[in-house]
């Protein structure tokens, strides 16, 4: 079991708990604003953009290329940008905090 | 067995050029062909802008047969982003469980159909159909209303003689003008209401905003979806292993929708002009000159995809650009999806093989090339379990 907190836009605060599946899926199952994964996760849409809080970035490793080729190209990209879609829950993942980014 | 297989002829040019060249009624086109330059020309709306004279950035260009402009489609930032606001909310409603159970009922039909007889055309029997019945749940407009639409025929700008046929576009137009008209005398709940009912970047729509979104909505889903369709049977047909696996792993039905799009890139590309003298991939491009950005050709990109000429549906990393990319990206991507989405889940309940009795193929001229981008005729026996 994971926890998994988020931070939209709007400063709302959601922990979520899982044991599998993606990120991105969490996100979108609960309803978190600003995660729509309109591609299901395969990596195109780009439209599950978040930011890890830097102390929590050992958690969830480096972007692959392909990851940082769609990133590359955002508005709001950081050395901390992630698409969530590409994070699978873990107990490495155990209090990950991610910035919604859109 | 290869009637479904759709090559690409941009692999040569793409591998050692990285452009193409593409003629078109005095207005030629140079093709960017490799996937992190497309991206990259998609992003910078700036230079390769949206925005020129209506019709100018599709390709064939429509300049000739249409002064609307498309909205937000031929609309730049900053002015784009009120209409997109605008729009976005309606075109996700395909995200909605209402809207999908009846997205669903509307395909359940047609399939049901299709298995009681012994060959249908599948263009004008099962695609057509289904697109404009389809649509009816987009535009939230009556269902009887889709019987008109399958009349025009597969294309609302093509006809049998000519890529661009200026008396089938004016159906459209006309259809459009009289349902805004209606529309203005008794608003209701339909696209056509909701849009006049609106204001955008402080402003009213006009008469002819609302046009210019209605236009993209009909023109910009209907051979796309088509051509999504009917390549789908085809290639289930020569592929029934495909149909139990989705069967068999639902879960996967989502990533097989992304790699059809990905392998059938049902638009082939969309133009841009230059508004300053740039440079693509090496290649000097000229201010007031045209790039297109080819998605079909993009998204084959064997520096990107393995195996890219393979489909693999259950593909995990598909960073295909089928629904464009950056700013301008599909409007009816999430319909799209969900009509792939429940087509694919309903063909794995309920057939169980189709077969091909005859394929006219439907190939594309582009100058230096000619693809593949679907049927003008797919005659096929469907089968149940």
């Amino acid at each position: 079991m994971a926890k998994i907190t988020f931070i939209t836009s709007d400063n709302e605060r959601i922990e979520l708990e899982a044991t599998s599946g993606s990120v991105m899926q969490l996100a979108v199952d609960n309803g978190v604003q600003g995660i729509d994964g309109d591609c299901g996760g395969v990596c195109s849409c780009a439209t599950c953009h978040v930011h890890v809080l830097p102390e929590h970035v050992a958690k969830t490793g480096e972007a692959s290329e392909i990851e940082n080729d769609m990133l590359e190209l955002d508005d709001n990209v950081s050395e901390y940008s992630r698409l969530c879609c590409q994070l699978e829950v873990s107990e490495a993942l155990d209090g990950v905090v991610l910035q919604v980014a859109k | 067995m290869n009637t479904s297989e759709i090559s690409d002829p941009f692999k040569k040019a793409r591998i050692e050029n990285g452009c193409g060249h593409i003629e078109d009624q005095n207005d030629p086109a140079t093709m960017v062909l490799r996937l992190k330059d497309v991206r990259k020309c998609a992003h910078n709306w700036k230079t390769f802008q949206s925005g020129a004279e209506p019709g100018r950035i599709v390709i064939p260009s429509e300049v000739a047969i249409r002064t609307t402009r498309q909205i937000p489609f031929e609309v730049d930032p900053p002015e784009h982003k009120g209409y997109r606001d605008l729009v976005e909310p309606w075109f996700k409603r395909p995200l909605d469980p209402t809207y999908q159970e009846k997205l669903k009922v509307i395909i359940d039909t047609i399939i049901d159909e299709v298995l009681t007889k012994e060959s249908i055309e599948v263009v004008g029997d099962l695609s057509l159909k289904l697109q404009s019945r389809a649509l009816t749940l987009l535009l939230n407009t009556p269902f009887e209303e889709s019987e008109r639409w399958i009349s025009w025929g597969t294309h609302v700008f093509r006809s049998e003689d000519s890529s661009l046929d200026g008396d089938k576009a004016n159906i459209l137009y006309d259809y459009i003008d009289e349902e805004i008209d209606k529309a203005i005398a008794n608003p209701g709940c339909d696209l056509y209401s909701v849009l006049l009912a609106s204001e955008v970047n402080g402003k009213k729509m006009t008469k002819e905003e609302v046009k210019g979104v209605m236009i993209l909505t009909f023109a910009g889903g209907r051979d796309t979806v088509i051509n999504a369709l009917t390549n789908s049977v085809a290639y289930f047909a020569e592929h029934p292993e495909s149909i139990q696996q989705i069967k068999e792993n639902p879960e996967i039905t989502g990533k097989a929708v992304e790699e059809l799009i990905r392998y059938f890139s049902p638009l082939t590309q969309m133009g841009r002009v230059a508004t300053q003298d740039a440079t693509v991939c090496e290649h000097a491009v000229k201010a007031d000159t045209r790039i297109s950005l080819c998605w079909a050709s993009a998204n084959r990109d064997e520096t990107v995809f393995e195996n890219p000429n393979e489909v693999v549906l259950d593909r995990k990393l598909n960073p295909h650009i089928a629904f464009g990319f950056g700013t301008h990206n599909c409007l009816g991507a999430t319909h799209a999806r969900q009509i792939m989405n429940i087509f694919l889940t309903t063909i794995a309940q309920k057939v169980a093989s189709i077969d091909i009795l005859e394929a006219e193929e439907n190939i594309e001229d582009l100058g230096d090339f000619k693809r593949k981008v679907g049927y003008d005729s797919l005659t096929v026996k469907f089968n149940a379990h």
